[in-house]
């Protein structure tokens, strides 16, 4: 009997197959995965489970559940084709799985370092258990690791790793860390606060040349100079998954393209997550693909709704997080270069900048501080940002000014 | 037999608003609603490690700080994702100025 078919069993395609039958869908439900791991959730990969030997993924979804809930999970046989006339998924171990609807929740993968067009190999990254896993099992105290990329993965991976007495290098092209996204000032606190925890950072630098193998690993830099460690960890970006879309002749533009609804082109097909292009709300529509992990679970539940014939449209404001060291910083909205700046100090070790469009519309918002005292904040200027509110910057800029109140004007 | 302590003055929690309480080295978030009742709940997430009182009240909801993971603060009950596990609720009643929590 078909039923409904989710390709990708990381925690969006988990908690699509949770949300349908939590809506009352009675049918089967299949989640098919690449990896041999229950769902569980990514970003304590490069925090709290990569700190420690041992430390098992959290899990979104146990076998009892799954069980409770009839949703079939298959382990380690990704898909492999999909056959849009005959509504068949093709998986590798030859098995075959009839769909009424399909859900693409394939993610996307880290981008790999190429030379002459070959892989580099020996370089680690970070995207599945079994990675963080081999990238653990060589951190222990003393080694030396070299990061490339300073976004916040590589970040996160550094701060970790000098938590476990490793000394870290980190690699970063651009001028400064976090240009993706994050405002300098808030960029500027996480550098100083990797300077100060020891982390050898280097901004702005050129790349000559990158070797490694399973002894060591090592930089050369456009100056000449040569940096040398125990492994690399290339956080250089992710690419989406649409390969399997692509070949069953789906829209892909950076992502596979799916309306307000996460329908692709095809009704009976959705896509969500981090191998989605979708209209962005609160962009006025615009078209985008985030890696956001809160969109991502946004989007399982909404595409539940979407698959059980409800029209409404998702609505987000993109929202990304980072947790270093004690620090913890947000960004909701999408800053741009040309959004003016209105500071608000929370503390003396804590602000949030709001981000106004040249209407004075409030377009985005990000803050920094220790773990806890900036959530509330933001959450609310996330609500603002949601009404397409445009707030007074005066009142913006004082801390006695509760933002709540100015969600009720 | 719980026992009574008392948590905090009526005055000191705004309206559709929380603050946090430690006793006996456990955490308490303790709510008003925006109608301006009582209700206490465990203080930390069931998800992941965070104290709700940096969270946002939204009417009945409670609103993690960390992930978003939203509770009704008066049953305790999980209402969307990560959140799924319930957070424990203690009784809570006010004496003159004072609120006060049933700690277990």
């Amino acid at each position: 009997m078909a039923g409904r078919v989710i390709v990708g069993a990381g925690e969006c395609g988990a908690r699509a197959a949770l949300a349908l039958r939590g809506r009352g869908f009675d049918g089967p439900i299949h989640l098919v995965g690449e990896e041999a791991e229950l769902p569980y959730e990514r970003p304590p990969l490069s925090k709290a489970v990569l700190a420690e030997d041992g430390a098992p993924p959290r899990q979104v979804v146990n076998e009892a559940a799954l069980a409770e809930r009839s949703i079939t999970l298959h382990r380690a046989n990704p898909a492999v084709a999909i056959d849009r006339d005959a509504r068949i998924v093709r998986l590798a171990d030859g098995g075959a799985l009839c769909y009424d609807l399909l859900l693409l929740a394939t993610g996307a993968r880290p981008r790999r370092l190429q030379k002459d067009g070959a892989e580099i190999a020996g370089i680690h990254y970070l995207r599945h258990m079994a990675d963080c896993r081999a990238l653990r099992q060589r951190l222990g105290s003393g080694a030396k690791l070299l990061v490339l990329g300073g976004g916040f993965l590589g970040l996160e991976i550094a701060a970790t790793a000098r938590r476990r007495g490793c000394a870290v290098t980190l690699i970063e092209t651009q001028p400064r860390v976090l240009m993706r996204g994050v405002p300098a000032d808030i960029a500027d606190v996480v550098a100083a606060r990797h300077r100060a925890a020891g982390v050898d950072l280097r901004c702005g630098v050129g790349i000559a040349g990158i070797a490694a193998d399973e002894t060591g690993a090592a930089v050369t830099l456009a100056d000449g100079s040569r940096l040398a460690g125990d492994l690399l960890v290339a956080c250089v970006g992710a690419v989406p998954n649409t390969e399997l879309a692509a070949a069953a002749g789906l829209t892909v533009d950076n992502g596979i393209v799916v309306d307000a609804r996460l329908r692709t082109g095809d009704p009976a097909i959705f896509a969500v997550g981090d191998c989605c292009a979708f209209p962005l709300s609160s962009r006025d529509g615009r078209v985008m693909r985030l890696e956001s992990w809160r969109c991502a679970l946004e989007q399982a539940e909404a595409v539940a709704g979407s698959m059980l014939g409800e029209e409404r449209p998702f609505e987000t404001v993109p929202w990304f997080w980072s947790d270093q060291y004690e620090l913890s910083l947000q960004v909701a909205g999408l800053p741009e270069p040309d959004h003016a700046i209105v500071e608000r100090r929370l503390a003396d070790d804590a602000f949030i900048l709001f981000h106004l469009d040249a209407t004075g519309r409030l377009a985005a918002a990000s803050d920094i501080g220790p773990d806890g005292s900036i959530a509330r904040d933001i959450r609310l200027a996330e609500m603002l940002i949601a009404r397409r509110a445009r707030p007074d910057p005066a009142l913006l800029s004082r801390a006695e000014v509760k933002l709540k109140g100015l969600l009720a004007a | 037999m719980g026992r009574w302590v008392t948590a905090c003055a009526i005055d000191d929690v705004d309206e559709e608003d929380v603050i946090r309480f430690d006793h006996e080295g456990k955490v308490y978030a303790i709510y008003k609603s925006p109608q301006g009742e009582f209700f206490a709940t465990n203080g930390v997430c069931t998800h992941e490690h965070a104290y709700l009182s940096d969270g946002l009240v939204m009417g009945d909801i409670i609103e993690c700080p960390k992930h978003n993971g939203r509770f009704d603060y008066r049953t305790g009950a999980a209402r969307s994702a990560p959140a799924c596990v319930d957070l424990a609720t203690f009784p809570v009643r006010i004496e003159g100025e004072d609120v006060l929590v049933e700690v277990g």
